[in-house]
């Protein structure tokens, strides 16, 4: 064996938006605007964040351009990569949001609802362009073998897919990355789900991301090593100001994980 | 003035932006006859180097770069921009650029845990020095996206190296021209400063 070089882990911020103004939900419910996404996105940014996701939670489809407009101001600010998701539903839709500059596509339920648009995207785009989000919940249902069942519409509607099963054919498909979201953690800073991340992260070969339950840089640890993510998403231990990207990075960094520090 | 080469290769916004951030002026264009006029250009790219050369041999932008190259401008090759420079590649059958001799190659690992695309941020070594990397530090990491990476003949045209399954030539350049295979324009303060420095840089090597 030859000497094996890792890549850094890589913290990311996710951050949810509402008709431009960014908001903090959890377990996709009793959401509430926390501040402006342009500059807290900027604020991470200078101080070492990795990478951004933003997640579109707007309901009405007519005040979609808020957001490429969210996304063109990001740009010119933020010299990180950054995927968007959320109301994305085809290529074109796809293709507006790279071109305000963004990196990459996060699909979540539409992917779940015509698979296909995984493979359309990253014919289009390149792999690399195409992140999948998927919403687990942990289910007894005898024909989830895992126990790990992917769901819709913030954990309400059950789609009798098994997520580690799924993530496989995502990565067959033309996913890229795929960001592992526990629903019964989300929002609980109780930690991630484990076990169910490091199942995914050993069925796929692409990038896993820890997604759902961050509360303490313990938590990332624990993702990053027990649960093999390669980068671990957070969103209210930074958004309430209980940790800064520096204190999480540097702690990381203490208990021994390879992390970007600095520059 | 900059001119940004636009092959629909994805990036070029981004690396406008970069260099509006800078306060540089920078245009993007598809256009080959304002390509062989260019004072300086930035060749980016992202996805697959078959659709890339396809793209560029349309526009006639192959021939335009190779002009450039050949009466001196300031080129910097950014990612799929960077391995095309190069006299082939393992991912398409048509010929490269061969503006340096050398291939791309696929990262094959045997390591499970080594993932194809190499996605995310890795740390330089400096091989020798220049102008663009003059403010780079030894460990300062970078932003890469990629599955092939380019390997020159001559190791004298290596400038940095990162190292993955196998060490590769994260920056190459030879005379006036300038490539990073990762992603100077999302690196943050880093790759930021390796932007500014070649739109300062006259062209010579060191």
């Amino acid at each position: 064996m030859g000497r094996v070089v890792l890549l850094s882990k890589r913290l990311i911020a996710c951050l949810d938006v509402r008709d431009g103004k960014l908001v903090k939900s959890v377990q996709f419910v009793n959401t509430k605007e926390i501040g402006d996404p342009v500059s807290v996105a900027k604020k991470y940014y200078e101080d070492g964040l990795d990478e951004l996701v933003f997640y579109d939670i707007t309901a009405s489809s007519d005040r979609r351009d808020i957001m490429i407009d969210v996304v063109e101001a990001v740009a010119e600010q933020v010299f990180i990569p950054f995927s968007v998701g959320g109301g994305l539903r085809s290529v074109q839709d796809c293709s507006r949001v790279l071109e305000a500059g963004a990196e990459k596509i996060n699909l979540n339920t539409a992917a779940v609802s015509q698979p296909r648009l995984i493979g359309e995207v990253s014919a289009a785009f390149g792999v690399q362009a195409v992140v999948l989000s998927l919403d687990v919940k942990s289910t007894i249902s005898p024909t989830v073998s895992s126990g790990y069942e992917i769901v819709t519409h913030g954990g309400r509607n059950p789609t009798g897919l098994d997520a580690v099963e799924w993530a496989k054919q995502a990565e067959d498909l033309g996913a890229g990355e795929i960001v592992v979201n526990s629903i019964d953690a989300d929002g609980t800073r109780d930690g991630y789900e484990l076990m169910l991340t490091r199942l995914v992260a050993e069925m796929v070969t692409i990038p896993v991301i820890a997604s759902g339950g961050g509360g303490q840089p313990e938590h990332l640890y624990e993702a990053l090593t027990l649960g093999a993510a390669d980068a671990a998403l957070v969103a209210s231990m930074l958004h309430y100001g209980a940790f800064t990207v520096q204190d999480i990075k540097q702690a990381l960094h203490g208990m021994g994980v390879k992390m970007r520090m600095g520059g | 003035m900059v001119h940004i080469v636009d092959y629909d290769a994805g990036n070029q916004t981004s690396v406008k932006r970069a260099l509006d951030y800078l306060g540089v002026e920078a245009v993007i264009t598809p256009d080959a006859e304002t390509v062989r006029k260019a004072e300086r250009l930035i060749f980016p790219g992202v996805g697959h180097a078959h659709s890339a050369m396809e793209t560029l041999k349309e526009h006639g932008l192959d021939e335009a770069l190779k002009e450039a190259f050949h009466q001196g401008t300031p080129i910097l090759g950014i990612c799929v921009g960077c391995q095309i420079l190069l006299s082939r590649s393992d991912e398409t059958d048509l010929p490269c650029l061969d503006l340096i001799d050398g291939a791309c190659h696929r990262f094959q690992p045997s390591d499970h845990a080594l993932k194809v695309p190499h996605m995310g941020w890795n740390a330089l070594s400096k091989a020798r020095e220049h102008e663009i990397l003059k403010d780079v530090q030894p460990g300062d990491e970078v932003y890469f996206v990629h599955s092939y990476y380019p390997a020159p003949t001559d190791t004298a045209a290596v400038y940095a190296t990162c190292e993955y399954d196998v060490p590769f030539a994260a920056a190459i350049g030879y005379k006036n021209l300038f490539a990073t295979q990762f992603h100077a324009e999302k690196s943050g303060p880093v790759g930021l400063q390796i932007i500014k420095n070649f739109a300062e840089w006259d062209g010579s090597s060191c």
